[in-house]
């Protein structure tokens, strides 16, 4: 057998670890770890696969070409202005046009106590920084978007889950968790909570619930975070009353564009209490100094002259056909053992697997089977989630939705296959991030 | 440029490790164009066929992992097309590939590799798990390695430490593949060694030791930075040094390889190397062992990569 080693460089072995500045990372950025769950997702992006799994709106269906004129009309007519810096607020124009997109909700509100933020993400992380310090509780509901959890996260919070059902948050739970930290010594930050179409669940508050939950904030001191990216995409009626409808002073309240226009303007708003605000703002200049005029222009522009009434009520119809595709292929196909909720607006089906069976350990089979959920580890900040996972209809057409729901019921019986084959589900799984990254369909 | 001329590197396909092949793509995409190459970047979908048909490269570069880049499926496909290609043959790709496989052929070579069985998951279901599972236990004993027979990236690969574990282990094993690898696990240093071949032999690169945080070297100690100490080369006496590129460039040779290669190894405290597996589509990400033992042996991994094309060329 013939064999050569080539030595190269005689110098003495040394160790490397590829990254100069390993050890120089702040402690927060320790969980940013390469995720096997996350390299899954790649393959999740190619057509071939039903993507259940992001949470991509169907942007496909705005008028693109109107939208087009009205970006080249924008340039053409206002360009030294949208092209430029503006204020740390956010376009005033824009914040009454705000105004009046919250009132559909109930919101009586001033453009002055508008802060618009690059998409409500922004405002999640402009409130986080403004109000926690290391340590500090956030309580949210279980599950909960992950988006919040990673940014929660980011700040060193401590992050509190507090039960839902299927009418959303339960009282009870909240003042129980409630009573039991302040007890324990602990500072309550904030409730952030998703009341309407809540993402990953897809449950709603109802509302006596919401009176209840926003007595019990305001008896205990804790201040209520709305997030609402699709209040206004309901399937039933009138859009539900927002929390911030009935407690100006007690809600800071998260709006967006994202679904109701599209995600690339990244235009999102927070309304806040004066005092809160003007933080905000600050916050703001500090982190980007302020947001694309450009963008906000465009989407003050697309408000005034174009139907937005009318072009909701066509993603509400689209969805709402999605939805029932899920729901009704989740009927025929789904084995015994598994439960979901039925969402009335919104992107989102929680799914319940049946005991035993976890959603992570599901994944690699599912993407070879061509089809991808989101694991529901992802959405809670303390381990739980495994016998659960999200499953998305915003993006595939109604066919390939039962077409994904067809797959995904084989691989779930083939893991409880396994489950009886070996009396256990899979080992617990490693670490990093479980969701994938916002430009999955 | 070159004058290769015109080549393709096939980078990301619907495997497990698509993200990693990806990387792998665009790191030898980005050396060989440093290197003068005309590099064009392709994924393997409906697009390829026509797209090769339509303007033919000199030869290819496969950096798909995992699935038809390491089982001979897209290289048939190359073959198909007249496209030369860097690399094993489908023939020894298919029998590296498969994990039990490639242990028996070196086994047949004399080679050390460490006992195991490969089983299906219907034998567990067929003829009861928990029988079957205490006579891996009785014959092997503890602790035990479980992995999916084929794949990379230590995809549903774990340490069995009791035997109450291994249940869990061999579902997380099956979430990744039909057919499970469970070998005697080997306490010692864990050490890759790549091997090329530019015309004049296969050579084995220095050894490269890997030493992660966590005692585990699982898919997030291999892709993320400073998660994992490596050393090239390995802190291994001369002898073991010696025994280790013996061995790679023997399973190299043994498994009708060509051009590149790399053996992953185990080596126990008296230095005895274990061969564990052979990857015919090595990683080469900023990561990845193959382009630290290049860089350990001197060599630029732009003028290795364009070396390898050129070879694959000439043979067309």
């Amino acid at each position: 057998m013939t064999h050569e080693l080539d030595h190269g460089r005689t110098n003495a072995a040394q160790g490397s670890r590829i990254d100069a500045y390993i050890d120089r990372y702040a402690a927060r950025a320790a969980g940013m770890v390469a995720s096997e769950v996350r390299a899954l997702f790649a393959v999740a992006s190619r057509p071939e696969v039903v993507s259940l799994a992001g949470g991509m709106p169907y942007v496909t269906a705005l008028p693109l070409d109107v939208v087009g004129e009205l970006v080249a009309d924008l340039v053409a007519k206002r360009g030294p202005v949208a092209l430029q810096y503006g204020s740390g607020q956010g376009d005033p124009d824009l914040r009454e046009q705000i105004c009046e997109v919250m009132r559909m909700e109930g919101i009586e509100a001033g453009a002055d106590d508008v802060v618009v933020t690059v998409g409500s993400q922004q405002a999640l992380d402009l409130i986080t920084r403004i109000f926690i310090d290391p340590g500090d509780v956030v309580l949210a509901e279980g599950p909960s978007y992950v988006g919040a959890l990673g940014t929660f996260g980011a700040y060193q919070a401590k992050v509190v889950h507090v039960a839902m059902d299927d009418q959303g948050l339960i009282p009870e739970s909240l003042a129980q968790t409630i009573y039991a930290l302040q007890t324990a010594g602990n500072r309550i930050k904030f409730l952030y909570t998703i009341p309407t179409f809540q993402n990953p669940a897809g449950v709603t508050l109802n509302e006596v619930r919401r009176r209840q939950v926003l007595e019990i904030c305001q008896r205990a001191g804790v201040l209520v975070v709305e997030d609402n990216p699709y209040g206004l995409l309901g399937f039933d009626g009138e859009p539900l009353r927002a929390l911030r409808a009935d407690d100006p002073d007690g809600v800071v309240y998260l709006g967006s564009f994202s679904k109701t226009l599209a995600p690339g303007f990244r235009v999102g708003w927070a309304l806040a209490p004066h005092a809160v605000r003007d933080k905000l703002v600050l916050a703001m200049e500090s982190a980007v100094l302020s947001h694309s005029t450009f963008t906000q222009l465009a989407v003050g522009q697309y408000l005034a002259t174009q139907p937005w009434r009318e072009q909701i009520k066509t993603f509400r119809e689209l969805y709402r056909e999605r939805r029932d595709a899920l729901l009704n292929s989740l009927e025929v196909f789904m084995p015994a053992g598994c439960s979901w909720t039925r969402p009335s607006g919104g992107f989102f089906v929680w799914m319940t697997l049946p005991e035993g069976l976890d959603s992570k350990a599901l994944l690699p089979r599912a993407v070879a089977e061509r089809v991808a959920f989101v694991p529901g580890t992802g959405f809670y900040s303390d381990g739980g989630g495994a016998q659960h996972m999200r499953l998305s209809y915003c993006y595939p057409q109604p066919d390939r939705i039962r077409e994904g729901v067809r797959r995904l019921a084989g691989v779930i019986e083939q893991e409880l296959q396994l489950r009886d084959t070996f009396g256990t589900g899979a080992a617990r799984w490693h670490a990093g991030i479980d969701t994938p990254g916002p430009d999955l369909a | 440029m070159s004058d290769l001329g015109h080549v393709l590197v096939l980078a990301g396909g619907l495997s497990y490790e698509r993200e990693v092949s990806i990387r792998s793509g665009r790191r030898v995409a980005d050396v060989l164009r440093s290197a003068g190459v005309d590099v064009e970047t392709r994924d393997t979908d409906a697009s390829l066929v026509p797209a090769v048909l339509a303007d033919p490269p000199n030869a290819a570069f496969v950096t798909l992992h995992g699935g038809a880049g390491e089982d001979g499926a897209i290289r048939t496909v190359l073959e198909l097309l007249g496209v030369p290609y860097v690399g094993a043959t489908p023939d020894a790709c298919r029998v590296a590939f498969d994990k039990p496989t490639a242990k028996a052929v070196v086994r047949s070579w004399g080679l050390n590799t460490p006992d195991s069985v490969s089983l299906p998951k219907e034998t567990f279901h067929d003829l009861g798990a928990t029988a079957v599972l205490a006579r891996i236990v009785d014959g092997l004993g503890l602790p035990l390695f479980v992995k999916p027979s084929r794949g990379g990236s230590a995809l549903g690969a774990s340490i069995v430490r009791t035997a109450d574990e291994l249940p869990a282990a061999m579902v997380g094993c099956f979430a990744y593949g039909d057919t499970a690898l469970i070998e005697k696990y080997i306490t010692g240093v864990e050490i890759a060694v790549s091997v090329v071949d530019l015309g004049e032999g296969p050579v084995a690169l220095p050894p490269v030791e890997i030493v992660p945080d966590g005692g585990v070297y699982d898919y997030a100690a291999r892709y993320t930075a400073g998660h994992t100490e490596f050393f090239a080369p390995a802190r291994l006496s001369e002898e073991a040094t010696q025994a280790c590129a013996a061995m790679a460039v023997a399973a190299h040779t043994a498994l009708g390889l060509r051009d590149v290669s790399r053996t992953d190894l185990i080596v126990d405290a008296s230095g005895r190397p274990y061969f564990l597996e052979v990857n015919v589509a090595p990683g080469m990400t900023e990561t990845s062992l193959l382009p630290m033992a290049a860089e350990a042996a001197g060599r630029d991994l732009g003028a290795l990569c364009k070396g390898l094309l050129e070879a694959a060329a000439r043979r067309g």
